[in-house]
């Protein structure tokens, strides 16, 4: 008999069962986020963007490898709807596939950085005492540093292709994670389906893996949404300062630095606008996401 | 407090240890070593050799590191090669441009962050409490230097209202601030992006107060609205923005790397961005470790405040 079969029968014996169906967390956390509208907003763009960026290049067919300079900024018409840039490039093609290049950047660094962050501060939080002392120091040390100077630095040291900088970007988003779920590790370390698993024998790393991290599931999500639109940022600070992806491949952040060049000279908004934008949107829509997934997963702030 | 005082300084040095250490192996990660970095393809051998030498380079790392400390010690950041000049000649030039633009900038930040925070608070879920919301939401969710972009382009190139830059005559403290029309677009952007962050923190923190045992006795007590708001819950929701005053030290010091490059502002943040595009490396060193320090002395400051403000809080 399953483990939850023998649990129930023992119930029913004691006369307690549950008056309803027992709630899962996530169909709770379900529940609240879908009563918000931002986020609901953030999930539709979201959706809107990943299309945009990775189904619109087959149907918006555009050449984003080979310059024309016959196309030397023109103004958006019915042949180039967001016009082109100084290159030629064409200015709607290219916010598409710049936004491959800064969501993709975003999503990985976000996991990356979050996947390490969670392993790191679940064993310090678990195995306390010198370990934790040491690993946390470590940890500050790592908060210490002036993230956008060291990842400047590390720019120019590395050759900025899109996996070298998410590993950059990364290297400086697992210090805060990991805290947190120190944070929490520490609360969950000593309840008592922990410690039983301790007095069964259970190894160290299964009370980790099947026990704390699941339980601290809600906190990484969040801090996953969060990651995202704060990764996105940085790539695109990046590429502002031309220490970000190089060309002819491109991000949103680069299309900026490109635009500012003639911003004095003219009129040409289609340069700085949509790339500008974009950024905005996308990362106001995790940040929605992210802070809708907090209320739904902190259920001390529940009434039900 | 005096053992946590010391306890705390403690970590505080061990943390600067640490990274120091971490900051100084960041130049040798450069491709072919700094030197070669420093002196560009074409440098022979010889020159490099000899190079490596009066940096200490050819020594074993712990040795390169007590030199470092050593010199650090006695004041001595070494030298900018492409600029030729000392980097604490260099730093005691763009401290003072970077620290008006900050304090400037961190003082409205404040003020606004303050009471529009409280006011939120106080109407929460008010039409009002939504605008200011979204306002910070689209705060920390646009890159700074695109805020700066948009602002030169509504107010200097489309309506000259004002410069597209920052002051340029920065000889002196008092020179930045007589050109108060140069400084308003920087000093928004600046206030605009930790507005966005402290009015979030200080609403959260006042609601945090609002339902506290001392405001139900203090209405009970007879005192008026305006007096549990202004004179209970506002000092204590206050110890919230101690705390993030002391974590934004680096920021004064640092210096705001995009803003100073959007607005074509000399401080340290441009003179940093500069250094990283010429590898200067020990300019690079010279204003992270700074910055470093700058946030270990914030970070330490933050928690002090913090006990002295809140008698709940003891070590």
């Amino acid at each position: 008999m399953a483990e939850a079969q023998v649990i129930a029968a023992a119930d029913a014996d004691l006369g307690m069962v549950p008056s309803e169906k027992p709630r899962g967390t996530f169909s709770r956390a379900w529940e609240v986020f879908t009563e918000n509208k931002l986020a609901l907003f953030g999930v539709g763009f979201i959706v809107f963007i990943l299309l945009f960026c990775f189904v619109g290049p087959h149907i918006y067919v555009t050449n984003q490898t080979n310059t024309d300079l016959t196309n030397y900024l023109c103004p958006p018409s019915g042949q180039h709807l967001l016009g082109c840039n100084d290159l030629g490039y064409d200015e709607l093609g290219r916010l598409m596939a710049g936004g491959q290049t800064s969501i993709e950047v975003g999503l990985a660094a976000a996991v990356v950085s979050v996947f390490f962050g969670t392993i790191y501060g679940a064993v310090s939080g678990f195995a306390g005492g010198y370990v934790d002392a040491v690993m946390m120091r470590l940890v500050d040390a790592g908060l210490s540093l002036p993230s956008l100077m060291v990842i400047m630095i590390l720019s120019v040291i590395f050759n900025p292709t899109p996996t070298v900088i998410i590993f950059i970007i990364a290297l400086f988003y697992w210090f805060g994670v990991a805290r947190l779920v120190r944070g929490e590790t520490l609360a969950l370390r000593n309840r008592e389906y922990v410690q039983a698993v301790r007095v069964l024998g259970g190894r160290p790393l299964r009370s980790v893996m099947r026990h704390i991290i699941p339980n601290a599931i809600g906190t990484i999500i969040v801090q996953v949404t969060f990651a995202v639109a704060d990764a996105i940022i940085t790539l695109s600070i990046l590429g502002f300062l031309t220490l970000g992806i190089a060309p002819p491949n491109t991000d949103w952040g680069s299309m900026l630095e490109g635009g500012l060049t003639y911003i004095q000279g003219g009129n040409y908004w289609w340069l700085i606008y949509p790339p500008g934008v974009a950024i905005i949107l996308t990362c106001i829509s995790f940040n929605f996401i992210g802070d809708a997934l907090r209320d739904a997963f902190e259920t001390r702030l529940q009434h039900r | 407090m005096i053992g946590f005082l010391i306890r705390r300084i403690g970590q505080a040095i061990l943390v600067m240890i640490l990274v120091t250490a971490a900051t100084l192996g960041l130049v040798h990660l450069f491709p072919g070593g700094p030197v070669r970095a420093l002196l560009g393809p074409k440098a022979t051998a010889t020159q490099i050799a000899f190079y490596n030498h009066q940096y200490g380079f050819d020594r074993p790392f712990y040795v390169q590191y007590l030199k470092w400390v050593n010199q650090l010690l006695h004041g001595n950041l070494g030298v900018s090669d492409k600029l030729n000049l000392p980097v604490t000649t260099l730093i005691g030039q763009d401290l003072p441009k970077t620290a008006t633009l900050a304090v400037l900038g961190l003082f409205f930040a404040l003020l606004f962050g303050i009471t529009l925070g409280v006011y939120q608070a106080v109407h929460r879920n008010s039409v009002a409490d939504y605008v200011l919301t979204g306002l910070s939401f689209l705060g920390y969710s646009t890159p700074v230097f695109f805020l700066g972009i948009v602002l030169v382009d509504w107010f200097a190139v489309d309506s000259h209202v004002f410069p597209p830059f920052g002051p340029q005559n920065t000889s002196s403290v008092w020179a930045i601030l007589g050109d108060p029309r140069a400084l308003v677009l920087p000093v928004f952007t600046y206030a605009f992006t930790f507005y966005a962050i402290w009015s979030r923190y200080m609403r959260s923190s006042v609601l945090d107060n609002l339902v506290q045992d001392y405001v139900r006795t203090a209405r009970a007590k007879g005192a008026s609205e305006t007096r549990v708001v202004w004179g209970h819950v506002f000092r204590n929701s206050l110890v919230t923005i101690v705390t993030l005053l002391g974590l934004s030290l680096p920021a004064v010091v640092g210096g705001a790397i995009l803003i100073e490059d959007v607005f074509n502002y000399p401080g340290m943040g441009l003179a940093f961005y500069q250094a990283a595009l010429n590898n200067d490396f020990n300019v690079l060193l010279g204003l992270t470790l700074l910055a470093v320090t700058a946030t270990v002395i914030g970070n330490l400051l933050a928690d002090i405040g913090y006990g002295l403000l809140d008698p709940r809080v003891r070590y």
